[in-house]
C-alpha cells in the first residue's frame, strides 16, 4: 500500500525542526547563507536542502497572516519527472510505498528538463549533474519508522500514512478547518502523496504550491511527446549503454 | 508552573503574553494545538507579530513595558462587569481582608514611600504601612460581603479604576477594539467549570515592573477562580531545561534549597534565624506550610554537614556565610563589585556573561579587573576569551582564565527539573569526549582538593573541612547519591507519627523530617523523590489518574510530593466539589452521614493537604479543615501583596528609558523602587531624540540562550545566520532602510551592526498624542563566531536596571537609535 503525508499548514508554526531533521537525516551539509531581511533560510531548494519551511507575510481578509509551508517532493501517483527521464535506473517509483526516487543515474539525464516537467519546481542539480530531491527517508520507511521530518515535528502538522488514512484524515481535518477559516483548501489530493491543508489560496503561500492548471498530471507538452517516443529511446538508451 | 505543560490542553482560554512559545517552547505547541482542537481560544499579546501570533484567535500588539497598562484595564473590566467568580473570590483569596488605615496610594507612590540616598534602589517602602487589621484573636479581620470600604476588594477597585480603555490604549498603544476583544474572551473564564491559563516568560520578568506583571495576571487568575484547576495557574515557561530545577536547589542568592532564605547578618544564631523566617499564623484553619521551617532548615544542615552537625554546634549554623541586611547580592551586584574590583576571583559555570548579562560591555570591562577566572563550559566562548575581544589590549589584561570542558547534556546521568516541576531522570548516552567531565565529577574533585587544602588550615577551615562529601561510588562521583541525599535520610532510628524507621533509610516524605538531628534533607521540596521504593524520578508509567486530565501521577516525580497542579484545594468549592465537573483536578469522597462528612477521602491529584473540605453537605463549617492556599501564613492567596518591594498592588510605571515623559496613571514616571546602577559604566538616557525607538530583545527557534551550542552548530546558523533587527515598514522609510541591508542599532551604551528586517510584523504604537516605533533584536550572538566577529550580543545595549524584587534586569524594554551604516 502506497505511503503518503498530511502536512496541515494552519498547525505548522515554522519551527523548522523538519528542515533541520530531514539535513540530520541524509547528512547534508549547511549551505553558507546571509540573513535576507527574512527569517525564510536558504532562499531556496538545491541539491542540499531538500526541505524547505517557506514564509509568507500576507495581509487576507484585512488581517495579517504568517503562512509556513514546508515544501518537499510531493511523490506523485504518475510523476511526470519519472516519464521525462523514462530511465529506471535513474527515477523509479518504489513499488510498495509509491516514493519516487532519484538515483545517481540521473547524472546522465537533461536535469533542465526534468525539473521543467515537475509542476512543483522540486528536483535540484548539483554540480556533477545529479538531480536530487526529496526521497521520503525510503531507508526509514521501509525499516518501520515515519521520515524524519515527520518525527520531529512538535506541533502536530506532519502525519504520514497509508494513503488511504492519510487521506481520510485530510478530508477530516479540512472540514473542520474550513470553520475558521472557509477558503481552506487540501491541494490537488487526487495526483500526489503529499497532502497539504492551506487556510487561504494556496498561491498565497508559495508560487509552486499548487500545480498550474493541467500539469497535475503531469502531461506537459514535454512529456507528451516522450511518452509518444518511449519505445524510440528505450531502445537508443540500449544502443548506447 | 503552578500546572505543567500537558495541563495546557485543558484550558478553554490560552493568553500568551510576555512568552513566544511557538518559537521559543516548541514542543508547548503540541498541547496548545490539542486545547484549541476542542474549541479553546488562543490569544497573543506581543509588540510584535511573531510565530506565536500567527497561530493565534486574537493578536493584540502593544509596546513593550506597557504590560500592566494592559492588564490593569482587564482588572477593570472584570470587576466593572461583575465577571469575577465571588464564591472563589470571597473564600479563597484576601479580597475580603480589612487594611490597615495607613495604607493608601496617592500621586503615584504607596504609603511609608521614602526616597533612596545614592544607592541602586531609587527608593524604599516601610511595608508596615500596608498592614492587615487584626481582631483580637491576632487573626486578620474580613468582611466576605465584599463592602467595606477598606477590604482588599474595594481597594482594588479603587486603585484600578484609573485603568479605562482611553487611558490604557493611550499607554499601551494597543486599540480599544483590540484591548475590549482581549478582555471578553478572556474574563469569560470567570464561569465556573470554565479555565484560562497564561503562559509567560522573559518578556515579563525583565523589567523594571517584572514582578509587577506576575502579580498583576495573578490577581486576573484569582478574581477568575483560574487557580488550582485544570487548564489553568500561572504558568512560568523556564527557558532552559533545567532551570526550574537550579532555582529550586538556591541559583539565585537570596535563596537558600527549597526556597528558604540566606541567612542575614542579624539572624546570629540558629534559633534567631529560624524564629526571624517562621510565619506565625493565629487562625486554626490556616495550615501556614511554612510554621515547618526548623524542620526544613535543619534538615539541610545535616545534609550539608552530616555527623558533624548537632543541636550543640546548631547544626553547623554559623559555618554557613550571612549577607549583610539590606544589602543585595544579584547578578548586577556581582559586576558592579567586579568593575569596581572587589571581587578577584570567578567561576563563570555554564554561562555566558559577556553576552548574557544587560549592559554587557560593563560586564566584560569587570572581568579585567579579576586575578582569575575558571570558564566552565562546552565550548571557549565570549566569556572565557573576553580579553581578546572587541576593544580589549590582551597585553594590558592580567585576568589568568582557566578553561574546563564540560560535558553535554547527553554525556551524563542525572535529573532535570522541567517547567512543570517534573524532576525526570535521564542516563548517559555516548560517553564525555576528549577531556570533558560532567560537572558533577568537576564539582566533586574541585571539594576533595579544597578539603584537602584546608586540612592543612587557612582561615576558617570548618565549612570546608567539615562538609560531608561523600558522592563516589568506587571513586566515580555518583549522581544517585546526590539525588538521595537532597531527598535525605534518617540519621538514628525514629518514631514518627507513631511509625518506626530505621537510621540510614530514606525519608517517604517531608511531612517525616524533624527540627532535632534525626532527618537529613538537602531540599525538603524534593523529600519524597527518591525512597525506599527507588528513584520517583525515573518511573515512566503512561497510567494516567482517575481523572483523566493528563497528569500522568506515575511518570517521573514533582514537588511538592508529586502533586501536579499545586493550590489544587481551590479547585473545590468550600464542600470539596470540583468546580468543574468535568476535568476535576481533585474532589472530596468521604462519607456523609445526616448532612456531615463522616470519613476523609480524597480523589484525583494529590490533595494539597488531606484535611476535610471547609463545608459540610449541609453548609455547616467545619473545624478541622484548613484553608486551600497553604503556603501563605494566613491561608488566602494574596490579591493584596504587602510583601512586595514596589508595593501590595501593581502600579503602571514607564521603563526606566522609554518614549514619552508622562506617565498618563500617575505622577511617577518610573517605578519610584527600581534598581539603577551608576558607575562609569552604566548610562542611560530617556525620551532623547538620539534614541528615539523603543527597543526589546528575544530569542528565535533556531538559536539558544547566546548561542553557545547552537552558532556553532552549521545547520542552524544555514537558518538564522546573523544578528538582525526587525522593524515595521513605516520606520525603514523613515529612516531609507531597505529590506536586508546592514545597519547601526545603538543605545546609550553601546552599538552594533544588524540585518535589517523590514516586516509587516512589526507596526507604529499610537502613544498619547504621537507615533511610537518598535524594533527588535534577538539576543543569540557574540563575536566570537561566526567567524566574522561582526555579529554581537543584543545585550551590549541593555540597560543597568532592574526590578527591585528580583534585580531581574529591564532587558525588554529600552531605547534605541536605527540608522544607516
Amino acid at each position: 500500500m502506497s505511503k503518503s503525508f498530511f502536512i496541515d499548514t494552519t498547525l505548522c508554526t515554522g519551527c523548522r525542526g523538519c528542515q533541520v531533521a530531514c539535513k540530520q537525516w541524509h547528512d547534508l551539509p549547511a549551505e553558507e547563507t546571509t540573513n535576507r531581511g527574512s527569517y525564510q533560510n536558504p532562499a531556496d531548494l538545491s541539491f542540499d536542502t531538500y526541505k524547505l519551511v517557506r514564509m509568507e507575510e500576507k495581509v487576507v481578509n484585512n488581517r495579517l497572516e504568517w503562512l509556513f509551508f514546508p515544501e518537499q517532493c510531493r511523490h506523485c501517483i504518475e510523476p511526470p519527472c519519472l516519464d521525462t527521464a523514462y530511465d529506471q535506473t535513474a527515477i523509479f517509483k518504489d513499488p510498495k510505498t509509491g516514493a519516487v526516487i532519484f538515483t545517481a543515474n540521473t547524472k546522465k539525464h537533461d536535469a533542465d528538463a526534468i525539473r521543467d516537467s515537475c509542476p512543483y519546481d522540486i528536483p535540484r542539480k548539483a554540480p556533477d549533474g545529479t538531480i536530487v530531491k526529496c526521497d521520503m527517508c525510503l531507508d526509514r520507511v521501509q525499516n518501520g519508522l515515519e521520515p524524519a521530518c515527520v518525527k520531529t515535528c512538535p506541533s502536530g502538522a506532519m502525519q504520514f500514512g497509508d494513503h488511504e488514512k492519510i487521506l481520510e484524515t485530510a478530508k477530516a481535518r479540512l472540514s473542520q478547518v474550513k470553520k475558521s477559516y472557509p477558503q481552506a483548501a487540501i491541494i490537488d489530493p487526487s495526483y500526489i502523496q503529499v497532502i497539504y491543508l492551506t487556510a487561504f489560496d494556496p498561491g498565497l503561500y508559495h508560487k509552486f504550491a499548487c500545480a498550474p492548471a493541467g500539469m497535475q498530471r503531469g502531461i506537459s507538452r514535454n512529456v507528451a511527446l516522450k511518452r509518444m517516443f518511449k519505445p524510440f529511446s528505450a531502445a537508443a538508451k540500449e544502443l548506447a549503454g | 508552573m503552578t500546572n505543567h505543560w500537558i495541563d495546557i490542553k485543558n484550558s478553554d482560554c490560552i493568553l500568551i503574553m510576555g512568552s513566544n512559545a511557538a518559537e521559543n517552547h516548541p514542543v508547548s505547541f503540541k498541547y496548545v494545538t490539542k486545547a484549541m482542537e476542542k474549541g479553546a481560544s488562543l490569544i497573543s499579546v506581543d509588540p510584535r507579530f511573531t510565530r506565536t501570533s500567527s497561530k493565534a484567535d486574537i493578536y493584540a500588539p502593544l509596546r513593550s513595558g506597557t504590560d500592566i497598562a494592559f492588564l490593569g484595564g482587564m482588572i477593570k473590566y472584570i470587576l466593572d462587569n461583575n465577571l469575577y467568580n465571588k464564591e472563589y473570590t470571597a473564600e479563597y483569596t484576601n479580597a475580603s481582608f480589612i487594611v490597615n488605615k495607613d495604607y493608601h496610594f496617592k500621586e503615584g507612590l504607596f504609603s511609608g514611600y521614602q526616597k533612596g540616598e545614592g544607592g541602586t534602589d531609587l527608593g524604599k517602602y516601610d511595608k508596615s504601612k500596608w498592614a492587615f487589621e487584626m481582631d483580637e484573636n491576632g487573626v486578620p479581620k474580613k468582611d466576605k460581603s465584599l463592602e467595606h470600604p477598606r477590604c482588599v476588594f474595594r481597594l482594588l477597585k479603587d486603585h484600578f479604576e484609573r485603568y479605562t480603555l482611553e487611558t490604557v490604549s493611550k499607554i499601551t498603544g494597543t486599540s480599544k477594539e483590540d484591548l475590549l476583544r482581549v478582555y471578553k474572551t478572556y474574563s469569560a473564564t470567570g464561569t465556573a467549570g470554565q479555565a484560562g491559563t497564561i503562559m509567560y516568560a522573559m518578556g515579563w520578568t525583565q523589567h523594571t515592573v517584572g514582578t509587577q506583571n506576575i502579580r498583576t495576571m495573578a490577581i486576573i487568575q484569582l478574581l477568575l477562580g483560574n487557580m488550582g484547576v485544570a487548564g489553568g495557574g500561572v504558568n512560568a515557561l523556564r527557558g532552559e531545561s533545567n532551570v526550574q530545577g537550579s532555582t529550586d536547589h538556591c541559583l539565585l542568592w537570596h535563596i537558600w534549597p527549597g526556597y528558604l532564605k540566606t541567612p542575614r547578618a542579624s539572624n546570629n544564631s540558629l534559633d534567631a534565624y529560624n524564629k526571624k523566617w517562621t510565619p506565625q499564623s493565629s487562625d486554626p484553619l490556616s495550615a501556614n506550610w511554612w510554621q515547618n521551617y526548623p524542620k526544613y532548615s535543619v534538615s539541610m544542615l545535616k545534609s550539608f554537614f552530616g555527623d558533624k552537625a548537632d543541636a550543640s554546634n546548631q547544626f553547623g549554623y554559623n559555618w554557613l556565610p550571612k549577607v549583610d541586611d539590606d544589602k543585595v547580592y544579584s547578578w548586577f551586584d556581582i559586576f558592579d563589585e567586579m568593575y569596581k574590583e572587589n571581587i578577584k576571583g570567578f567561576f563563570a559555570w555554564g554561562q555566558n556573561p559577556a553576552c548574557s548579562g544587560s549592559n554587557a560591555s560593563k560586564v566584560r570591562e569587570a572581568m579585567a579587573n579579576l586575578d582569575w577566572m575558571v570558564n566552565v563550559n562546552l565550548f571557549d566562548n565570549e566569556t572565557g576569551s573576553f580579553w581578546k575581544g572587541p576593544d580589549m589590549d590582551p597585553s594590558q589584561i592580567k585576568t589568568e582564565v582557566f578553561m574546563l570542558p564540560a560535558s553535554a547534556f547527553v554525556e551524563k546521568e542525572g535529573s532535570i527539573t522541567n517547567s512543570g516541576r517534573w524532576m525526570q531522570w535521564r542516563y548517559q548516552g555516548p560517553k564525555p569526549l576528549g577531556n570533558s567531565r560532567p560537572d558533577g565529577e568537576i564539582i566533586m574533585e574541585l571539594g576533595e582538593r579544597l578539603k584537602n587544602q584546608y586540612m592543612n588550615g587557612g582561615v576558617f577551615p570548618e565549612p570546608i573541612v567539615n562538609l560531608k562529601w561523600d558522592y563516589h561510588t568506587n571513586g566515580v562521583y555518583d549522581p544517585h547519591k546526590v539525588a538521595k541525599e537532597i531527598n535525605g535520610y534518617f540519621t538514628k532510628n525514629v518514631t514518627v507519627n507513631g511509625k518506626s524507621f530505621k537510621k540510614g533509610t530514606l525519608v517517604p516524605s517531608f511531612a517525616n523530617l524533624q527540627d532535632d538531628g534525626s532527618t537529613s534533607s538537602g531540599n525538603w521540596l524534593y523529600c519524597n523523590s527518591y525512597t525506599e521504593n527507588g528513584n520517583m524520578a525515573a518511573r515512566r508509567s503512561k497510567k494516567d489518574a482517575p481523572n483523566k486530565i493528563g497528569l500522568y501521577p506515575e511518570f517521573a516525580w514533582c514537588w511538592p510530593v508529586n502533586r501536579r497542579i499545586i493550590y489544587n484545594r481551590a479547585s473545590v468549592d468550600p464542600k470539596g466539589q470540583p468546580w468543574d465537573k468535568k476535568q476535576w483536578v481533585i474532589r472530596f469522597a468521604g462519607k456523609e452521614e445526616g448532612g456531615k462528612w463522616t470519613s476523609k477521602k480524597w480523589e484525583g491529584d494529590v490533595p494539597d493537604g488531606g484535611w476535610y473540605p471547609l463545608e459540610n453537605p449541609d453548609g455547616t463549617r467545619r473545624d478541622d479543615s484548613k484553608h486551600p492556599f497553604i503556603m501563605r501564613k494566613h491561608g488566602f492567596a494574596q490579591i493584596f501583596g504587602p510583601g512586595r518591594a514596589d508595593g501590595p498592588f501593581p502600579e503602571h510605571y514607564e521603563p526606566l528609558e522609554c518614549p514619552i515623559d508622562e506617565n498618563y496613571l500617575n505622577d511617577q514616571k518610573v517605578n519610584p523602587t527600581a534598581a539603577v546602577y551608576s558607575s562609569k559604566a552604566d548610562s542611560w538616557a530617556s525620551c532623547d531624540p538620539r534614541y528615539p525607538f523603543v527597543g526589546t530583545t528575544y530569542r528565535v527557534s533556531e538559536h539558544w540562550q547566546t548561542g553557545l551550542m547552537t552558532r556553532p552548530q552549521p545547520w542552524l546558523m544555514e537558518m538564522q545566520p546573523q544578528m538582525f533587527v526587525e522593524m515595521s515598514e513605516e520606520l525603514a522609510e523613515l529612516r531609507g532602510i531597505n529590506n536586508g541591508e546592514r545597519v547601526k542599532v545603538s543605545s546609550a551604551r553601546a552599538s552594533l551592526e544588524a540585518t535589517a528586517i523590514v516586516t509587516k510584523r512589526f507596526k507604529p504604537f499610537n502613544i498619547g498624542d504621537g507615533v511610537v516605533h518598535q524594533v527588535g533584536i534577538p539576543w543569540h550572538y557574540g563575536w566570537r563566531w561566526p567567524e566574522s566577529g561582526k555579529e554581537e550580543s543584543a545585550n551590549l545595549l541593555t540597560p543597568p536596571s532592574g526590578d527591585p524584587n528580583t534585580r531581574i534586569p529591564e532587558t525588554k524594554a529600552f531605547m534605541v537609535n536605527v540608522e544607516k551604516l
